[in-house]
């Protein structure tokens, strides 16, 4: 009997414990909806979204150039992060002897952990004085995005090397065996069979770049100008909830929590697509 | 034994000559002083308990063994006269010339005429009709082409276990090799699957030199025209114990230990 309970019991609290998780989800969601849902109605969601000025003072509430800011920034740091990241995926899982790879490795999982303030620090007093020698003020969407390349390389390179390393070793053989050379074979059998995986995880480092915000804030000069090149600053939809919650009440207050909204659909967008291409991918190796 | 009168012709056998041949894996000796002559238009397989050495000489015969760090050879190993251990040789075409059939079909996770355009592709194969063509003989010759005809397009994945093998073969078959190294090709397949690629192996020795690894003494006596009999020493190496036709080795085996194992005496 009491083999039984304890069973039951664990069950239970197992249950429990991963509901909690998702509870706890919901009820951000609802949350932020709640307090965004008056600054939806009061200004209309497609005036919100597609309007183009950002003044509280006069109760302009449209986030346009924030939209603009944060997919730019994503957008340009994926297409320098991306390559860079396959490229050190394919070194440190085909190319690259057990040596240098027990130096690498570690070396890419400390990038993790170093704080995104810190990021933004060496961001602003390193890389503003190189763009800002290129035009402008130095605070831009291009800085921003060299800064957030840096910052999703580790989540791009690690789930593409393990992605890569789950390729069986029998495609391998059979590649080298038909008198393909390496770099042959990384690029027509190794490559094509990882890139659900690695399609994963350029989508959940996208995820990570659309969300970063201390960083973004501190090098990408927060203008809320509609930006018109890289080189212009501009703002991103989580720095424009960070810099203002302290002081902003009723709309102006409303209209930051419908921007976390925003920002929430975005993420959910970039997770759903993430799970689908990780599902394709054990799917295809279960078949193989 | 340099002549052998074997399907209808008389053909030396020296298209393969394995010399002197030691094989380490690190301090390990996995192969001693291996002496073999392989004939060209024939059918040969070696047979042996497990852990004797031989999927080691079979992959020493296309250099797989090159990618295991830490391998070490000793001896020669002669195709067609020429050295494949010489500096100058170049594996990526020794490997073009000596293809490999492994024991767990292992098809690439692409279309099914993908993976037979793979290697012609690689050695600058670009034209499409060109490739149609490879990837349509190339399946015939490997008694696929029926089978798939229709589905070129899909997932070689989803093929049974039998038609995955043959697709391998057809694979093998489209960079045009001289020499077809099978090891176990039938070990995962069901025994209607092992008699169509038995069948399929047999037409194919016209053309082809193959050499088969084989755990089942009967598929070599049904297919092979020469059996090589490899065993291991008491420190673990693996030798050539007697090596002949295989009407001869399996009916009058000259060595002892050759005859307790087809036998069944041990192994």
């Amino acid at each position: 009997m009491t083999r039984y309970f304890t069973d039951k019991l664990a069950k239970y609290i197992v249950f429990i414990s991963g509901f909690t998780a998702v509870v706890i989800l919901l009820l951000i969601a609802l949350f932020i909806l709640r307090e965004g849902l008056p600054a939806f109605s009061e200004i209309g969601v497609f005036d919100f979204i597609f309007g183009n000025v950002w003044r509280p003072g006069i109760d302009q509430y449209g986030i346009l150039s924030m939209i603009v800011g944060s997919i730019a920034v994503t957008i340009v740091s994926m297409i320098m992060a991306v390559p860079l990241g396959i490229a050190c995926a394919i070194l440190l899982a085909e190319v690259a002897p057990s040596k240098v790879r027990n130096i690498l490795r570690p070396a890419v999982e400390l990038l993790v952990g170093i704080p995104s303030v810190v990021y933004g620090l060496v961001g602003l007093v390193l890389l503003v004085p190189i763009v800002s020698n290129i035009g402008g003020s130095g605070f831009s969407i291009l800085t921003a995005s060299i800064v957030l390349m840096v910052m999703v390389l580790p989540t791009i390179i690690s789930i593409s090397e393990d992605s890569i390393r789950a390729i069986p070793a029998s495609y391998r053989e059979g590649a080298l065996a038909l008198g393909a050379t390496k770099w042959q074979t990384i690029k027509g059998v190794i490559l094509p069979a990882a890139k659900s995986g690695i399609g994963a995880g350029v989508v959940l480092g996208m995820g990570r770049a659309i969300g970063e915000t201390m960083a973004m804030i501190m090098v990408i000069g927060n203008s809320i100008a509609f930006p018109n090149s890289l080189l212009d600053a501009a703002r991103t939809l989580t720095g424009n909830i960070a810099l203002e919650i302290n002081y902003a009440t009723g709309t102006h207050e409303s209209a930051l929590f419908a921007t976390g909204v925003v920002l929430f659909v975005f993420i959910l967008l970039l997770n759903s697509v993430a799970t689908v291409f990780l599902k394709r991918g054990s799917n295809a190796q279960r078949l193989g | 034994m340099t002549e052998y009168n074997l399907n209808g012709q008389t053909c030396r056998g020296d298209k393969i000559k394995a010399k002197n041949l030691n094989f380490y894996y690190g301090s390990f000796q996995a192969l001693r002083d291996i002496n073999l002559d392989i004939p060209g238009c024939a059918i040969t397989a070696i047979i042996g308990p497990s852990g004797c050495g031989k999927s080691s000489f079979l992959r020493l015969l296309n250099r797989m063994n090159d990618l295991i760090y830490g391998s070490r050879i000793e001896g020669t190993i002669e195709l067609d006269g020429k050295n494949i251990f010489d500096k100058e040789v170049d594996v990526v075409d020794l490997r073009k010339n000596v293809g490999m059939v492994f024991q767990k079909p292992n098809p690439f996770p692409i279309s099914i005429f993908d993976n037979i355009a793979f290697g012609p592709k690689q050695h600058g194969k670009k034209s499409k009709i060109e490739l149609e063509e490879i990837v349509e003989n190339s399946l015939k010759k490997a008694a696929l082409w029926d089978e798939v005809k229709d589905k070129l397009g899909q997932s070689a994945l989803a093929l049974s276990g039998g038609q995955q093998q043959r697709l391998c073969i057809a694979r093998v078959l489209s960079v045009e090799p001289q020499v077809i190294l099978m090891d176990e090709p039938c070990s995962a397949l069901d025994p209607m699957a092992t008699l169509k690629i038995e069948d399929l192996m047999r037409t194919l020795a016209k053309n082809y030199t193959i050499i088969i690894v084989t755990h089942n003494m009967q598929q070599a006596a049904r297919v092979s025209d020469t059996t090589a009999f490899f065993m291991m020493e008491p420190d673990r190496a693996g030798s050539l114990v007697e090596y002949g036709l295989t009407s001869e080795i399996f009916t009058n085996p000259k060595d002892k230990r050759t005859e307790d194992y087809i036998t069944g005496r041990f192994g």
